[in-house]
């Protein structure tokens, strides 16, 4: 009797808080599982069309990112307003794409090297020439996988 | 006595308490900078550079579907005009030929779409013809895939029946280079 008093008289109610780490941290995994981290600002606008024959692209690790558009407000004045390509987080020029294509297929496992996808995200405004130009030069660099960015339509 | 029993307590426990808070900064950190962005596009396989000129001449006109978009965004689909809502249908009607007309391609194998723009097209009026014609294969190989599989067609399928539905259909879209016009 004097034993069960005891006992119930030390042990304040507390809620467990033990697991709370544990719950924290599986959000925490999730979250850095799902997220990319932006390593390029965009320095032109790139407002991709809608389609509706959509494909996911899968892996990201072997996508590149080409991104056609006109260059936003901070760089009008030193680039101006014509369609620019940026490669990579600086504008570029048709000329540098090999380049950027070999430095992103070092970071690629050679078994993966055929499944390597360049997307492209063009603004729609665009006029066909420069990605003309660009879809030229990923076929004499041999980049033949090549993804057209676009938004679902809504319905 | 006392002494030991302080030791055991501080031997027992490790404050856990603050782990929730590092977790949390993280959390945190990981949730501002996270951009669920799930790309989708039309994924498609350019040709292989060749310095020579395709020689389409030698194709016959029946077998050859031709889109042409021009600067000011208008199509010429087989010599006349055309608007890009109607593209899906002509372009499914011309792959398969269920009336087996002279004019539409003999089998969904020789059937080639040809699709020309000029440097002034705009972008967007491109992707939307590249996405009719697309669709329009697309489309077929659904059809086909429920009549011969009884099931709809998706990347889920086993490669084996994709790619039998494929060679029934291939996918032959060819694209021409740019006409000069309308560069801005």
């Amino acid at each position: 009797m004097a034993k069960f008093s005891k006992k119930r008289g030390k042990s304040k109610p507390e809620v467990s808080t033990a697991s709370l780490p544990d719950i924290i941290f599986m959000l925490l995994f999730f979250f850095m599982v799902v997220t990319v981290l932006r390593d390029s600002e965009l320095k032109v606008n790139v407002v991709t069309p809608y389609a509706t024959a959509l494909t996911k692209l899968e892996e990201k690790s072997l996508v590149n990112y080409l991104y056609i558009g006109k260059p936003v407000k901070k760089y009008v004045e030193t680039y101006g307003t014509k369609p620019r390509l940026q490669l990579g987080d600086k504008f570029a020029t048709v000329e540098d794409i090999p380049l950027f294509l070999e430095k992103h297929k070092i970071k690629v496992p050679e078994a993966k090297h055929g499944r390597i996808t360049s997307s492209l995200r063009v603004d729609g405004k665009v006029t066909m020439g420069i990605v003309q130009d660009v879809k030229t030069k990923l076929r004499k660099s041999g980049q033949l996988r090549v993804n057209y960015s676009a938004k679902a339509r809504p319905k | 006595m006392a002494k030991t029993k302080t030791r055991d307590r501080m031997k027992n426990e490790i404050n856990a308490g603050s782990m929730a808070d590092i977790a949390f900064l993280l959390l945190i950190f990981f949730l501002v900078t996270t951009t669920i962005v799930e790309d989708k596009g039309i994924l498609v396989k350019l040709p292989p550079w060749s310095d020579e000129e395709p020689d389409i001449t030698k194709l016959k006109e029946r077998n050859v579907f031709s889109v042409l978009v021009n600067a000011q965004n208008q199509l010429l689909v087989r010599g006349e005009p055309a608007l890009v809502d109607e593209l899906r249908e002509r372009a499914k009607e011309f792959i398969s030929n269920p009336a087996k007309r002279e004019d539409l391609a003999e089998k969904p194998t020789k059937a080639i779409i040809s699709l020309k723009n000029d440097r002034g097209t705009n972008y967007k009026t491109y992707l939307e013809v590249y996405n009719e014609l697309k669709a329009a294969y697309d489309e077929l190989w659904d059809e086909l895939c429920q009549r011969q599989y009884g099931k709809p067609y998706s990347d889920e399928l086993p490669i084996a029946i994709r790619r039998d539905i494929r060679s029934q259909i291939p996918m032959v879209l060819s694209e021409a280079e740019p006409t000069n016009f309308g560069e801005e």
